[in-house]
């Protein structure tokens, strides 16, 4: 075979693969486009009021403007008759576990992440529960779901069922009000959504510390800094930036999910928002799950509104993790 | 490369030549080593040294890479403590104390040796952080006292001219030169007796290298100064004595004038004439 044609064949080769790149890159965006278009499409009618929009966009009536947007779809409770049902319920839900989440998955496991990543020594012990952080990330979260309804919904039968809780801390009027076993109440969800993102919030955190030079560990040391200090003043504030975008994007996981509170059996109809912390909540995508899952077109489409709302604040958790990842992220050395 | 050479792949004779005289230059000793080893393992990389760090000095360690030098300098501020298989065994003194007992407080031993490393490295902190981080973790300070240990320790490492309009920039907008002699500013913020200095200039330009050498000279006067160089001539400009190590032992130390012009040593000799290493 001669020279010309080889280096013909490579770039024939080349040009293929490049186009084969492009095809598939565009593929995912165009499928990505038109799941976006669907899902406006389908849910702009609980979303925007036509009414209005026509008024604004057609006769420039700018009165209208506050009106466009059906903003009683974000503050009624959900309801049998689709015109009057809202995610008021499940917003507020989705916020208070998150919340309860947070509180909980990131100081167990950041500082899970400094002593595993800073402290402990490097043997045999360490590698296995490293190996099983790593596998942990990779279970179905409806696993956790299943591990959270034994462990906090029913807390193995301990404590009695949890309708008939036989230890529980009054008053039922105090946000702080616990009972035992937690139910179906917001510290179970929190709970189990936290068993969920662990590994994650431990994996990249271990990351962003792995990723401080240790030069500067060994900078600290040297001026007679204790391993805790150089961690606590050196190191992780080096981490931080790079810790909280792993954060917020666990976070957005944790917003994200619905089958581990489907394990636990969480109600659709909740018509008050949380008293305390043992209260009944809904989630946004168990609410979307259940709008679409039921058989008339109307709540198919207030499935789609709910989706766009929780797109809408996926996006805002992602846009921060960016922002800060950007701005915060500074040069180490 | 040394393993090339014959005669030199021979181990040196273990008695004779590596017992180096005591130094001349100065009465009062800082660091007094005898007999000391040194392993990772089971693989031994310092040998029987014995060696006198008198005070007020610079003292030079000079020998090819792999030779032991870095491991002898971290085990004076037991940095090496750090790595997970190193230990050591011998007399290592720091004036009355015993540097390798292990109920000896690192923290404190650090306080009194401080180090600088081969590649500059700042905390991701403003300049006066990075001076002020070491003095505030052993006592506390009123704001006006810490100024003027920053101010104190800047002036010392002939830097405080070239950053005092700047202390709360980051210390990464430095120069090379600038951030090593603000990392011996650093070091000199916690009041040590001894520098430890692990090729301060290798990563730096002719300029830097300059301005860094004419601190360790100034610096003599109130540190016991140890580094370690690459570079003979950098050797023959800073240091009052020298130290010259081959695998892991010895060879031959002394003042520095003597080890260059007059070396009693034949690898000594062949590696400060460049004719290996
Ligand atoms: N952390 C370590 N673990 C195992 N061996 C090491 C370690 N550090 C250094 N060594 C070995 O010890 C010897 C001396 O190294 P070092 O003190 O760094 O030499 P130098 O500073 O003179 O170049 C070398 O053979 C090196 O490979
Ligand atoms: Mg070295």
């Amino acid at each position: 075979m001669s020279g010309i044609s080889l280096r013909t064949k490579r770039i024939v080769k080349n040009r293929a693969f490049l186009a084969l790149c492009l095809f598939s890159t565009s593929a995912t965006i165009l499928i990505l486009a038109l799941l976006i278009a669907s899902i406006m499409a389908q849910g702009s009618h609980f979303l925007f009021n036509s009414d209005a929009l026509g008024a604004v966009f057609a006769h420039g009536e700018l009165s209208q403007l506050t009106k466009i947007i059906r903003w009683d779809f974000l503050t009624n409770f959900a309801s049998r008759f689709p015109e009057k049902a809202g995610i008021y319920a499940a917003m507020i839900g989705s916020m208070w576990v998150c919340a309860i989440c947070a509180l909980l998955a990131l100081p167990l496991g950041i500082g899970t992440a400094i002593y595993l990543e800073e402290f402990a020594p490097k043997n045999r012990w360490t590698a296995l529960i490293d190996f099983n952080i790593r596998n942990l990330a990779g279970v179905p979260s409806i696993v956790y779901g299943i591990l959270g309804l034994t462990a906090f919904t029913r807390m193995f039968g301990l404590f009695g069922s949890d309708k008939n809780s036989a230890l529980s801390f009054d008053p039922d009027d105090a946000w702080w009000h616990i009972q035992f076993p937690f139910g179906q109440g917001l510290l179970a969800g929190g709970l189990t959504l936290m068993l969920v993102v662990l590994p994650i919030v431990i994996i990249s955190s271990r990351e962003a510390l792995r990723a401080v030079p240790s030069s500067l560990r060994q900078a600290s040391l040297a001026i007679g800094a204790t391993k805790w200090q150089t961690a606590s003043k050196i190191t992780l504030p080096a981490a931080i930036p790079s810790i909280l975008t792993g954060a917020i994007l666990a976070m957005s996981r944790a917003m994200g999910e619905a089958a581990p509170l489907l394990v636990l059996g969480i109600p659709v109809f909740i018509a008050n928002t949380p008293d305390n912390l043992n209260d009944n909540f809904t989630v946004l995508p168990f609410q979307i799950f259940n709008w679409a899952g039921r058989p008339q077109e109307s709540f198919h489409q207030l499935a789609a509104s709910a989706i766009v709302v929780l797109l809408i604040v996926l996006i805002c958790f992602n846009g921060v993790a960016v922002y800060l990842r950007q701005k915060l992220r500074k040069p180490l050395a | 490369m040394p393993d090339t050479q014959p005669n030199l792949t021979k181990p040196a004779p273990a008695s004779a030549p590596t017992t180096p005289t005591s130094s001349p230059v100065s009465e009062h000793v800082t660091l007094r080593v005898k007999d000391f080893n040194a392993w990772y393992g089971d693989y031994q990389a310092l040998h029987n040294i014995t060696l006198n760090i008198p005070s007020q000095r610079v003292t030079s360690l000079i020998g090819p890479s792999g030779c032991g030098k870095s491991t002898f300098l971290r085990w004076i501020n037991r940095m090496n403590d750090l790595v997970a298989n190193a230990r050591a065994q011998g007399v290592m003194q720091l004036d009355k104390d015993d540097v390798l007992d292990r109920a000896f407080d690192v923290v404190e031993l650090r306080r009194r040796v401080g180090m600088v490393f081969q590649k500059p490295n700042p905390f991701p902190k403003s300049i006066y952080e990075n001076i002020a981080f070491g003095p505030r973790l052993h006592k506390h300070f009123h704001r006006s006292d810490l100024d003027a240990l920053v101010e104190q320790s800047l002036r010392a490492a002939a830097i405080w001219d070239e950053v005092k309009d700047r202390l709360h920039n980051s210390a990464l907008g430095l120069s090379g030169g600038q951030q090593q002699r603000l990392c011996i500013a650093r070091a000199i913020a916690v009041g040590p007796e001894v520098l430890l200095m692990d090729e301060p200039c290798s990563a730096l330009d002719p300029r830097s290298t300059a301005s860094v050498e004419a601190l360790i000279r100034e610096l003599r006067q109130t540190f016991t100064i140890v580094v370690v160089t690459h570079n003979m001539q950098q050797a023959a400009r800073v240091s009052d004595l020298t130290a010259f190590f081959f695998e892991g032992k010895l060879i031959e130390a002394g003042p520095t004038d003597g080890m260059f012009t007059n070396p009693k040593n034949k690898q000594t000799e062949d590696y400060v004439t460049g004719r290996f290493g």
